[in-house]
């Protein structure tokens, strides 16, 4: 199977998991910024994106991706090692044009990974999978349950902690600069790109990038400032 | 003129592919700065030569930028610190009175080390023969026009060929990966009408063989384009990802 045994398939798994996680942070954002606007208006979201059959076969969907990204992510990283051989560089030294980020994708993944980790135990874990057991006959707490579609209630107790603040735009910072690289560079995987193109898809990657990341900032700050007052 | 300058060198040597290696510190006084750095490196073997020790290996054929022969690693750089030329293009001028030079060989498991700074890049020319050709009867030679080619095509071709396969951008990778050479060779024929017909053909072979000797996955860091020393661009290797997806989609 070429999306397996060759370098640039593997790569095509890559891109294509990618877009598809870009795709879908694009759509929490945007359900986000609702947040701001109407505490009804987003807890109707949290309804209606509860444990029912579409939302939970979206979810599975959803870590479907981000279990074969992660799982190419280590593979191809662990090959790309091995293909450096054993000796290091005594000196090296990076060109201007490269990217950072480029560089260290994997260091910037597992960051994500870990902020991943730390949202679901204070969303998912109190929201979609307390109604998921209810349904499934599992016993849990009734205080649990009243409070699963009241995602503003979530959101406010969460940003009301400076640390929580903290870690989660750390989390973001990690995911800008993974996105920015992410973005061109999977379409310079798919073969999307040219000598006029490479510059406009670096553009698109940086204005993009920075409008979803500081969208999902935004609510924090806000929620934040408001936990203040 | 331009002045002398003296500096320390620390060269890599090393006596096979297995073996361990090690640096070697050496002074070097008095030497013009319109030296080149290879002629510093004739300089260098050849005190090493009178004192009965033995000489650094090192790769070189031209010395003038169009073999791809000459591959150091220098102060962090393939090629050294210039960019668009290859080492055997550089002068000693480019250094500072004082410096540390730090020499070594292209650092990558398809490059084994023959010996000190010479490695082994035989891997390039298996990929050659797995399809950078057109493999039909030319027959007689034919008019130069009788092909047409708009302009900026032929240069792109031209771009791609000017590829010296000196492997700096496998050394330069973080990855170990050739896409770069490997892109270059698939493009300077997949543009022209001549080598179109094997076009998809020519790009899956060529890949398959950087993958089967052990070339890593291309992350699109762009420090190959950064180094080479013909200002190869990355977006060849978005016309080799192009033509490949597309010759799996077609199977
Ligand atoms: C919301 C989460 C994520 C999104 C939207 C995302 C998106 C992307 C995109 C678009 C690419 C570029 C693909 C390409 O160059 O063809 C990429 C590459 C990469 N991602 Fe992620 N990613 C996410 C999470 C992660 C996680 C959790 C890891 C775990 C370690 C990770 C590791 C990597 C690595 C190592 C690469 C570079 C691989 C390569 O270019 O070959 N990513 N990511
Ligand atoms: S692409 Fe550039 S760096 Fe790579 S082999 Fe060709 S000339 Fe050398
Ligand atoms: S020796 Fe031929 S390119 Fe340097």
């Amino acid at each position: 199977m070429w999306l397996s045994n060759s370098s640039v398939g593997r790569k095509v798994v890559m891109s294509v998991t990618g877009v598809a996680l870009i795709l879908f942070l694009t759509f929490h954002m945007a359900m986000n910024l609702v947040s701001l606007f109407s505490a009804e208006g987003y807890n109707m979201v949290c309804e209606f994106l509860g444990a029912n059959w579409y939302a939970l076969a979206a979810t599975v969907i959803l870590a479907a991706l981000f279990v074969i990204h992660i799982i190419y992510a280590f593979w191809l990283t662990m090959q790309n090692r091995q293909a450096r051989g054993n000796e290091r560089y005594a000196v090296t030294d990076r060109p201007k044009t490269v990217e950072w980020a480029s560089q260290n994708m994997l260091v910037l993944g597992l960051i994500v990974i870990v902020g991943l980790g730390l949202h679901l135990f204070h969303f998912w874990s109190k929201m979609q999978l307390p109604e998921l057991m209810h349904n499934m006959g599992a016993s849990v707490d009734p205080m649990t349950l009243s409070y699963a579609a009241d995602g503003v209630f979530h959101i406010e107790n969460t940003f009301a902690s400076v640390a929580n603040v903290v870690l989660y735009l750390v989390w973001l910072g990690a995911l800008w600069f993974h996105l920015t690289h992410g973005f061109w560079s999977a379409m310079q995987t798919l073969g999307w790109n040219n000598k006029v193109w490479l510059n406009r898809w670096k553009c698109i990657s940086n204005i993009y990038t920075s409008i979803v990341v500081a969208c999902f900032a935004l609510v924090i700050i806000v929620f934040f400032i408001k936990s203040l007052i | 003129m331009d002045k002398n300058i003296s500096f320390t060198l620390k060269i890599w040597r090393q006596n096979g592919p297995k073996e361990k290696g090690h640096f070697d510190t050496f002074q070097m006084k008095d030497i013009p700065g319109d030296t080149s750095f290879l002629e510093m490196l004739d300089i260098l073997n050849e005190q090493l030569i009178s004192e009965g020790k033995e000489p650094v290996v090192f790769d070189h054929d031209c010395r003038e930028g169009i073999c791809g022969m000459c591959s150091l690693y220098i102060n962090g750089h393939p090629h050294g610190p210039a960019t668009g030329a290859t080492t055997c293009q550089i002068y000693m001028r480019r250094f500072q009175d004082g410096d540390t030079i730090t020499v070594e060989p292209w650092r990558s498991a398809g490059f084994p080390v023959i010996k000190d700074l010479m490695v082994d890049r035989s891997a390039f020319d298996k990929i050659m023969q797995a399809g950078g050709y057109v493999s039909v009867r030319t027959g007689a030679p034919q008019d130069a026009n009788a092909i047409l080619i708009p302009k900026p095509i032929a240069d792109e071709a031209m771009d791609a060929a000017s590829c010296i396969g000196c492997g700096a951008c496998v050394a330069a990778c973080k990855n170990g990966s050739a896409m770069l050479f490997v892109s270059a060779k698939v493009s300077q024929l997949n543009l022209l009408p001549q080598g179109k017909p094997e076009a998809l053909k020519r790009a899956k072979a060529m890949l398959s063989k950087m993958d089967e000797l052990g070339f890593g996955n291309c992350t699109n860091t762009r420090a190959c384009e950064a180094e080479c020393p013909k200002c190869v661009s990355i977006t060849n290797i978005a016309r080799l990802n192009r033509d490949f997806i597309r010759a799996k989609l077609k199977d």
